[in-house]
């Protein structure tokens, strides 16, 4: 009863094939109170959209945690892969310029 | 209307959903999947704590210094006043969430019709309750029409289970002396009002589930007066032991 990884079924072969249940995984997304936007919470395993949605209710939002779920197929997810480390993310730790950080904040603007 | 009917009332309604919270629970740690088993527990919490809000008003009523506790560990079978339907054991999955269907949806119109009680608490304790009997509604709804429209093994299962709980859906709605006085004084609803839409409803549901309804059958009944089936003293035996040889512990 234990949550598989999902990316690595994934990079095995296409399809997710959960290694405890025959049912299919969905990713699960709450949306906290005070409209804050839909975060990945993690997965559950349904035969039905409706179903998903369910137990996504009673194993992630129980405690109040959510005013809104969003359920998802696992396998219509398409993730990166740590081989794609490299050339996704590198390159822009070196190009400083692409941050917005060499603007002089006009005055009347706020800064955080 | 008097005290001793008030509490032969509210006892009834504690009586069912502390039995079936409690039959429900035996599932913790075995439902077929986590996801269930979490959603079973889940239930099981949710009329384990409509039971402890309603004795607790039962207990006030008769005045008598019982509190929930004392009703729920301290009584035997023969005072325990539920429904046959939800002392019956959980059997397999079907059977389980049949049964949940069958006495959520009752649950449901029963505490929709409580939230105009006249007493203030009872109300109360209703307005939580819709909602919670809202979800088991749905939950159970979805599941029976999932198995009933599922593979043939679960089809079969679900056909059975319903076909042999049948004759256990007609006590919820007999009404007696108890349920007549508490209409009457605006405490309760007479059940029998309840049963054209549980028909109405359940009915929809097995037509989706691809489901038979059953003939009308022989109903079986006693639970309201104590005449209980052997399945509840042992549930009991093992809801009680505990406080029983522990009398005043806290935890």
């Amino acid at each position: 009863m234990n949550m598989p990884d999902s990316r690595d079924d994934k990079t095995n072969g296409g399809g997710v094939q959960p290694a405890d249940s025959q049912w299919p995984l969905w990713e699960v997304f709450l949306q906290p109170p005070h409209g804050a936007a839909h975060e990945h919470a993690g997965s559950v395993h349904a035969v039905s959209a409706e179903q998903a949605l369910e137990n996504a209710r009673d194993v992630y939002a129980r405690r109040g945690e959510a005013v809104s779920i969003w359920v998802v197929p696992s396998d219509a997810i398409t993730a990166s892969t740590p081989d794609d480390m490299g050339p996704f993310f590198d390159p822009g730790t070196d190009k400083p310029y692409r941050h917005p950080q060499f603007y002089k904040v006009p005055r009347g603007v706020r800064v955080f | 209307m008097s005290d001793a009917s008030s509490f032969s009332y509210l006892l009834r309604l504690g009586d069912d959903r502390l039995v079936l919270g409690h039959r429900l629970s035996e599932w913790c740690g075995h439902g077929p999947i986590l996801e269930e088993d979490i959603a079973l527990a889940n239930v099981a919490l949710d009329l384990i704590g409509e039971a402890t809000l309603l004795l607790k008003l039962a207990g006030q009523v008769e005045g008598n210094g019982r509190n929930e506790d004392a009703l729920a560990y301290f009584r035997d079978a023969i005072d325990y006043r539920n429904a046959l339907l939800v002392e019956l054991p959980i059997g397999d999955f079907a059977v389980t969430i049949v049964r949940q269907l069958f006495f959520s949806v009752f649950s449901l119109l029963e505490m929709e019709a409580l939230r105009r009680s006249a007493n203030a608490d009872l109300a109360g304790i209703a307005a939580k309750a819709v909602k919670e009997s809202r979800y088991h509604v749905r939950h159970s709804a979805q599941w029976v029409i999932t198995l009933g429209d599922g593979s043939d093994e679960s089809h079969a299962r679900a056909q059975r289970a319903v076909d042999d709980l049948w004759r256990y859906t007609g006590e919820l709605f007999m009404a007696d002396a108890v349920d007549r006085d508490a209409a009457a004084g605006g405490l309760g609803v007479d059940p029998s009002t309840l049963a054209e839409p549980w028909r109405a409803q359940i009915e929809e549901v097995l037509r989706r589930a691809t489901l038979n309804v059953p003939s009308a059958a022989y109903m079986q009944r006693g639970g309201r007066e104590g005449r209980h089936t052997e399945h509840l003293g042992h549930m009991l035996a093992e809801m009680q032991i505990v406080a029983r040889s522990h009398p005043e512990a806290t935890w």
